[in-house]
């Protein structure tokens, strides 16, 4: 369990990092909290040329609140995320999944940019993104593109990034009004990737019907899937158990789940029905018990 | 009243340990400088070796040499087996692979990496067979073939009958059977496997660092594999091994690998196994397969059983198997007094990794067999599952107790420490907190275990594997015994060295010891070193030395008391001859000699060192200068089987006995363990936090085995738990609520009065945790034959269920 020999380049900018991958393109991977790409290294499993390891991008460690969106650098650890008070106080849905990405030693390395970027459909935070209806952005030197994770994620551990781009940023807009967010999965430990997690985010109207709902899945196919059917289900209705047990019929049908030695694809598919309608549940309890904003 | 004996002493070894100062393989530096291996690895289940390639391997700069399967062939034999059938297991493939994983050249060069690179250029062409798996599928006469000069993949077959089953069986009023499948898991340690090797041509003698954890009577197996006298086969072990569970006694085929890379590339050799090597090709306990069948009166009295027990030894059988089918045989009846028995047990080769100890070594099959077989049991005949028990465990008046396979149960009240269980678990309140959770609709469930826990496991068990007319036979040279040894050494100033050989995996040996040798001679503990580093060199050992088959409380730590206690009588007869008093009117005490009523009359234990030592010429007649001994504690009951294959294949056996609670969430298939109870007698309790350490571990063990761990393959025999995110250790996260009794019946068998407790709960947390579910489920009419049970399975289980209830019954 010994890499392969590789380059390896430092930046101490995000220009010079760029500079580099223009140079270096397919033969280079980035390095950031190297929490899935030193192990794929050690297994030879990824024989990069080089290495561009991007934990010296100090402008890339931030957190920002700006015109009612939450933008996050791409090298910012997770457990930084994690203990943002914002995140922790009236953001249930975040705080809940970054709790569930693997352990706290993981998060204290692991990068946002990392895990997103990393593609793997299993992981939570591509399906937070997804339900909160977030974006992406991606620089090179020509410059830098936003993305939407359906533009972004293609399939297992791939993404329509450019070799030539970094992903540097990304960003969700606050919810507002009255909301409540809930993340559920099912793991076979604490930590381990989710045989199956829904991320779910409401936003109630003043009259109680649901302004606004987002809701992502994970470990239900081979991207971050966005629950578009459930979603357009409960836009506009009053929230409640049968509305909820219906978006759950509606997410399970737009899972594409498959088996490995962990759970069936049926399992799977099943899981996503319930934890669909428990988050949603758990959410609503959530939107209730917060104060009007 | 012992100051030290029973006190939660804290380890000694934990300072150094949790900063990180052990001492382990990979931290030794034997020899100025040192080469590292790779090792190029099967990726087939079967296939055929044409040919091995290594032109383009060997031109890597840094690159000393390179093993391979000719090599092998040129320079060693096949291991040993304990087994009639002649199954030719080298240290690499040869001729074929058999498993994925399955050793095939070794790299020797400069570091790791550069090992690593040249690897990745030997080109081996394999022609790809058909593989098998499945242990019963293997049996079959149209199954692929591993060893064709075998002829079939049998390794081997034995019919044991004890009393009369078949009339059992005749006169029972009803007969329950199960058919069951036991997974193949492993303990997987913190450290892996690591090797250093070294040949000198001079003297041809090998000498091996290595994190071997015993039993020594793999030294000779390796010796022979290597063609060489066991004298000039010197193991050496550093004092710290990070884990071991029965795994480290299976790595004798990489000492003879890394050996044989040493002597082919004329320089010292190191490999540390990686995980992936860990995972793919250490050892595993068997999966099995057992057809399970008992005849019981109406009343619940248990007339007899007969178990067909298939274990799948993955590609090579190898020593100390078939002890997954023999091991456990003086305990095969349990805790219950029925005297008929009949066991058909075959061990079979597949295409799946090898296997050998694993915590428990054979008993977490067979109480998975039993204790699951019992409840339905109980089921059919509406008892309870508690009362089923109660009815037909051995009486504590029976003690010592033999049983129909040859065991000497030594010391115990079984019916008592049940009771306390139940009591424990408030029994009673359980079963009526489930009657209202069923009320409710939830799936609730309780499920018991009981077990016989063998220690001390005598050499002689595994020979049953022989048919009975072999050991007959004018000449066979029978096998017995499960001695250990240990010194002890009181210095000029009154201090003690002990040197144990043990190989100790992170148990807590130096303490125990200290604390035994304190007690003995009634000095501060602090006074009392142990060193715990094993050379075959200079320690004295012998066949059974090691750590294995939770041995060390009642032999090695027995050992070493026995060589305390000579001490003090030298040095009893020394402080007499100084007070000119005789030998039986002096005492010890808090580390002072005196004369038995005259406490004025008195000589300090140091000064009766220093003389020792420093003015022999002042010792009484007879006495020798110095203070050491070294003893060894054998066990008078570890004899050779009989005639009748009855053997007492252990020298002692504690009792467990488990109930744990469980809810299971009818949607998702989570199954919560709401409630684990566990009951123990260990004997005499030498330290409460080892022990309690030892419990939570094996509890751990075996719950993985029932919930988590899996060494999954396909049927084409590829291997799918290849890294630790397929292969699923429990990790305090998962630990259950667990509340653990004692009950204390100290054997008669050791010196210590302590008897095993290292494998334990691991044999009983399987079917414990089985027959919770299985109760938990068993309003849907769902029964549970095979482990793991993960929530998906539980789910699947749930659906057919649910739709067998929708069309009322019908499939």
């Amino acid at each position: 369990m010994k890499p392969a020999a590789f380059d390896y380049y430092a930046p101490d900018t995000l220009d010079e990092a760029l500079a580099v991958l223009a140079e270096r393109g397919d033969a280079a991977k980035i390095l950031a909290g190297g929490q899935s790409l030193v192990p794929l290294l050690n297994m030879r499993l990824a024989k990069p040329e080089a290495l561009v390891d991007i934990n010296r991008l100090r402008e890339l460690d931030y957190i920002r609140e700006e015109n009612g969106w939450l933008a996050i650098g791409a090298i910012t650890r997770q457990r930084t995320l994690e203990r943002y008070p914002l995140v922790r106080q009236h953001l249930p849905l975040v705080a809940d999944a970054l709790h569930a990405l693997g352990h706290a030693q993981i998060r204290n390395r692991g990068t946002i940019g990392g895990n997103l970027a990393h593609a793997d459909p299993a992981s939570e935070l591509p399906a937070v993104l997804v339900a909160l209806g977030g974006e992406l952005v991606a620089a090179s030197v020509a410059g830098q593109r936003p993305l939407a994770p359906e533009e972004f994620y293609l399939t297992y551990l791939t993404t329509t990034l450019d070799p030539t781009e970094l992903l540097v940023e990304a960003r969700f807009r606050l919810p507002t009004g009255r909301h409540g967010g809930a993340f559920l999965e099912l793991s076979r430990r604490h930590g381990d990737y989710a045989m199956v997690g829904v991320g779910v985010q409401l936003e109630l109207a003043p009259d109680g019907t649901v302004a606004r709902a987002g809701i992502g899945l994970c470990g239900a196919g081979p991207v971050p899937i966005k629950a578009t059917e459930a979603e357009a289900l409960l836009v506009g209705e009053r929230p409640g158990e049968e509305l909820f047990a219906e978006a759950g019929v509606r997410a399970a049908a737009q899972a594409e789940p498959e088996s490995d030695i962990h759970a069936s694809a049926d399992y799977r598919r099943d899981m996503v029905r319930v934890l669909t309608r428990r988050a949603l549940r758990l959410a609503l309890q959530r939107a209730a018990a917060a104060d009007t904003q | 009243m012992p100051k030290w004996i029973g006190q939660p002493i804290k380890r000694a070894e934990d300072p150094r340990l949790l900063t990180g100062q052990g001492t382990y393989v990979d931290d030794l530096r034997p020899l100025p400088v040192l080469y590292h291996a790779a090792i190029l690895r099967s990726p087939h289940a079967h296939a055929r070796i044409r040919s091995v390639n290594i032109e383009r391997a060997l031109a890597v700069p840094g690159v000393v040499g390179i093993l391979t399967p000719q090599d092998v062939l040129e320079m060693s034999d096949p291991f040993p087996v304990g087994v009639e059938t002649p199954v030719r297991y080298y240290a690499t493939a040869t001729d074929k692979v058999r498993f994925v994983g399955e050793p095939v050249c070794v790299v020797v060069a400069k570091d790791r990496y550069i090992a690593e690179d040249a690897r990745e250029l030997i080109e081996v062409d394999y022609e790809p067979l058909p593989a098998v798996v499945d242990p019963e599928r293997a049996m079959a006469p149209d199954a692929p073939v591993l060893h064709e000069d075998i002829g079939h993949n049998i390794a081997c077959h034995r019919s044991l009958r004890y009393g009369d089953p078949d009339a059992a069986f005749a006169e029972a009023d009803v007969v329950v059977s199960q058919r069951q499948v036991f997974p193949k898991y492993s303990s997987t340690p913190m450290e892996c496997y690591a090797v250093i090797a070294q040949f000198n041509p001079i003297n041809g003698e090998y000498t091996i660092w290595s994190n071997f954890q015993g039993p020594f009577s793999l030294h000779p197996v390796t010796a022979r594999a290597l063609r060489t006298p066991e004298n000039k086969l010197r193991f050496i072990v550093p004092p710290d091994i990070g884990g071991g569970f029965g795994i480290k006694s299976s790595m004798f085929p990489y000492i003879a690998l890394i050996a044989l890379a040493a002597r082919k590339t004329g320089v010292p050799v190191k490999w540390v196994e990686d995980r992936l090597e860990h995972l793919a090709a250490s050892s595993s306990n068997t999966d099995r397969v057992a057809y399970m069948e008992v005849a019981l009166k109406r009343d619940g009295t248990i007339l007899g059983m007969r178990q067909k027990l298939i274990d799948n030894v993955g590609a090579y059988i190898r020593a100390p198997d078939p002890g997954c089918l023999f091991r456990p045989l003086g305990n095969q009846v349990g805790p219950y007094r029925f005297q008929h028995l009949a066991v058909e047990a075959y061990a079979v080769h597949t295409n799946k990794s090898l296997t050998g100890p694993n915590r428990g070594y054979g008993c977490q099959h067979l109480y998975f067999n039993i204790e699951r077989l019992l409840d339905k049991a109980a089921d059919t005949l509406g008892l309870d599952p508690a009362e089923l028990r109660r009815r037909n465990l051995i009486p504590g008046s029976a003690m010592p107790y033999t049983t129909p396979t040859g065991g000497i149960y030594d010391a115990g009240d079984y019916p008592a420490t049940f009771e306390k269980l139940l009591e424990l678990a408030n029994y009673a309140r359980l079963r009526e907190e489930q009657a209202r959770a069923r009320a409710a609709g939830r799936l609730y469930g309780i499920g018991i275990a009981l077990a016989v826990d063998p220690s001390v496991s005598n050499m002689g068990y595994v020979t049953i594997a022989f048919d009975r007319k072999l050991r007959q036979r004018p000449g066979y040279q029978a096998k017995s015994g499960a001695a250990e040894t240990g010194t002890v050494m009181v210095d000029a100033r009154g201090n003690v060295t002990c040197t144990i050989n043990t190989c100790p995996e992170g148990q807590g040996h130096e303490t125990t010891v200290a604390q035994l040798v304190a007690e003995e001679f009634g000095i501060p503990i602090e006074n009392v070193r142990v060193v715990a580093d094993f050379d075959s060199n200079s320690r004295a050992w012998s066949i059974a030395t090691g750590t294995y088959s939770s041995r060390f409380a009642a032999a090695g730590a027995s050992a070493t008391l026995l060589a305390a206690r000579r001490v003090k009588e030298k040095m009893r007869a020394i402080a007499a001859h100084l007070l000119e008093a005789a030998p039986d009117d002096v005492v010890l005490e808090d580390g002072v000699f005196f004369v038995k009523g005259q406490p004025d009359r008195n000589v300090t234990f140091r000064r009766v060192a220093g003389v020792a030592h420093w003015n022999p010429n002042a010792l009484p007649p007879g006495i020798e200068p110095g203070l050491q001994n070294t003893s060894v504690w054998n066990f008078e009951h570890a004899v050779a089987p009989d005639d009748q294959d009855r053997v007492n294949s252990s020298q002692l056996y504690g009792f467990v006995g488990e109930i744990v609670a469980v809810e299971i969430d009818p949607e998702t298939g989570e199954i919560q363990l709401q409630h684990y109870y566990s009951m123990h007698d260990a004997g005499r309790i030498l330290n409460p936090l080892l022990v309690e350490g030892q419990i939570w571990g094996a509890v751990l063990h075996g719950m993985a085995g029932a919930m988590y761990e899996e060494m999954v393959y396909d049927e084409n025999g590829a291997f799918l738990a290849g890294t630790f995110m397929d292969y699923l250790c429990p990790t305090a996260m998962e630990a259950p609520p667990l509340t653990i009794g004692h009950v204390e019946y100290p054997t008669p068998a050791s010196l210590t009065g302590a008897k095993g407790v290292g494998e334990s709960s691991s044999e009983t947390a399987p079917a414990a945790i089985a027959n919770a579910v299985a109760d938990a489920l068993k309003p849907l009419g769902i029964e549970i034959t095979s482990l793991p049970i993960t929530p998906s399975k539980v789910w699947a289980l749930l659906r057919e269920a649910r739709a067998r209830q929708a069309t009322g019954g019908q499939p």
